[in-house]
């Protein structure tokens, strides 16, 4: 299983790498898992009964791991080596405290699971010995990356902002003139049109704020080796929760009438109204928190489920289908990272469009 | 189902991260950025519109100047007309100072020489009363023994004093 996801992580190099390449690849492949083989025989004598369990190749497993959130950032495996990165755990119960300790620390030399200070790490969460209540606020491999995302949006979009400072009535130059149409997109064809000429301009910086988190960390997501985070519930949960306080926070009478007494109906007709608008106030972050985390996760698990087909057949030949197909996945993804942004923030601004919304009937 | 769980570290970092995220570029980044792209926006379209009223404003004089040309050299033909038409009247009227100058010489001259003729008619008159009555003398002194030759003289004379 180990070899297994180096490969897989190759297969993914290959993917960014290029067609070109990845048709030299194949041959190099097929030598490793005969390697793989011969290893996992060799070790599979000792503990015999785990290991042969092991040998069994897991998509669905290998797909949960690689989408879900981890307290160390794992790379890939050669054999036993593992190029994983240990993170920092920070718990805190009520008996001990704050601690903060490395990863590292889970793992013996065998790199099996251990426990630490009255802590053991099970199916990547952490829990205390003795059953007490863990707050875990990790920095695991989903919050090392929305820490990476958050500082190259900061050196990216200060940058930017720097040189607008400087120069203000100047063509834009270098990445400026990169980001400036996507900002102008945003501003008139998302924020303009959903929330009109005259409320828009205090929405822009939040609006521009998850147009671009949104869009870094799908990116970022795509890169091999890359975290899920923007397909993580946790993630589009706060997205969702800041969107919904965003929202109703600038609901004007008009949007309060329309949910609780929508003009123009019967009255006997509010009854089943009024219960559906309010559904929908919920519904509508929910909808947004939802369609993100699907979106994202769903197109990390077609690409690792296209590559684990290689696997699954245990048959190289096969990547001569696969790779192209992955690839053109690939750049599907990178569409669908933009078209999530776009579509998250342009209906955020559409909600609050419809709250900002001035009595004209 | 651990999928669609949310894990309560990353809650915690995803508030905090975006949250700090949100106002740090909000400050530092969308600020400068909303403000300059609409500041540069606003001047371009100042400049386009100074250019448009510039153009109408040169059109307009340029019209203006055409027009003043054009009631110039109205003027101007306005002008030569008249002078023309003085020049004219100025000739014409010399002309007709001329040709009564000259037709009053012309009577006067007429006029004198009327009376001269007169006068010299008068005197040629006067010479040849003075002639005869001369001749007739010398004639009676001479003659007037022949009476019937005197007669026949003197109504020869008188019959050619009445012609003349």
């Amino acid at each position: 299983m180990p070899i297994k996801t180096f490969l897989m992580k190759m297969y993914f190099s290959n993917i960014i790498i290029g067609l070109l390449f990845s048709f030299s690849s194949f041959s190099l492949l097929a030598n490793e898992e005969s390697v793989t083989h011969d290893s996992t025989q060799a070790h599979a004598n000792v503990p015999a009964t785990k290991e042969a369990e092991s040998t069994k190749f897991d998509p669905g497993k290998l797909i949960l791991h690689h989408i879900a959130d981890e307290h160390e950032w794992h790379f890939f495996t050669v054999g036993h080596f593992h190029a994983t990165l240990p993170l920092p755990c920070i718990v805190y119960t009520q008996s001990a405290g704050l601690q903060v300790f490395s990863s590292s620390n889970f793992k013996n030399e065998h790199h099996e699971e251990v426990p630490y200070n009255g802590f053991v790490l099970e199916h990547g969460k952490i829990h205390a010995e003795n059953g007490e209540k863990v707050y875990d606020i990790s920095i695991t491999k989903n919050v090392a990356s929305l820490l990476i995302s958050a500082v190259l949006l900061l050196t990216i979009f200060i940058g930017i902002g720097k040189k607008y400072q400087d120069n203000p009535h100047r063509a834009p130059k270098g990445l400026q003139s990169m980001f400036e149409p996507i900002i102008i997109f945003v501003r008139d064809e998302i924020a303009k049109n959903n929330i009109g000429e005259k409320h828009y301009r205090r929405f822009m910086p939040y609006l521009l704020t998850i147009f671009f988190f949104i869009w870094f960390n799908n990116m970022l997501g795509l890169i091999p080796g890359g975290a899920n985070v923007t397909g993580n519930i946790a993630v589009t949960l706060v997205l969702a929760i800041i969107a919904f306080i965003v929202t109703n926070f600038n609901g004007r009478s008009t949007y309060w009438t329309h949910i609780f007494a929508m003009p123009g109906v019967p009255k006997w007709m509010l009854i089943i109204l009024t219960p559906v608008e309010i559904v929908g106030v919920f519904m509508k972050p929910f909808s947004l928190m939802v369609r993100l985390f699907a979106n994202i996760t769903a197109g990390h698990i077609i690409l690792l489920s296209l590559v684990s087909l290689i696997f699954i057949f245990e048959n190289a030949a096969l990547g001569l289908a696969v790779v192209p197909f992955s690839l053109f996945m690939n750049v599907i993804e990178l569409i669908v990272a933009f078209i999530q942004a776009f579509i998250f923030t342009m209906l955020v601004s559409n909600y609050i469009g419809s709250a900002v919304e001035e009595h004209h009937h | 189902m651990e999928l669609i769980t949310p894990d309560f570290g990353l809650i915690f970092w995803q508030l905090l991260v975006f949250g700090i995220l949100f106002f740090l570029l909000a400050k530092f980044a969308w600020k400068p950025i909303i403000q300059s792209l609409a500041e540069r926006e606003q001047s371009i379209d100042e400049a386009i519109k100074l250019s448009e009223t510039t153009r109408a404003e040169m059109a307009e004089l340029k019209a203006g100047n055409e027009q003043l040309i054009a009631s110039a050299r109205a003027e101007r033909d306005v002008l030569i007309k008249q002078a023309k038409e003085a020049s004219d009247a100025m000739i014409a009227q010399a002309k007709l100072d001329a040709q009564t100058a000259a037709n009053q010489e012309i009577e006067k001259a007429r006029v004198s020489f009327e009376q001269e003729k007169a006068s010299a008619v008068a005197a040629i008159r006067k010479e040849a009363a003075t002639l005869s009555l001369d001749l007739a003398e010398k004639v009676l002194k001479s003659q007037l023994k022949d009476k019937a030759a005197q007669e026949k003289l003197v109504t020869e004379w008188m019959a050619d004093v009445k012609l003349s």
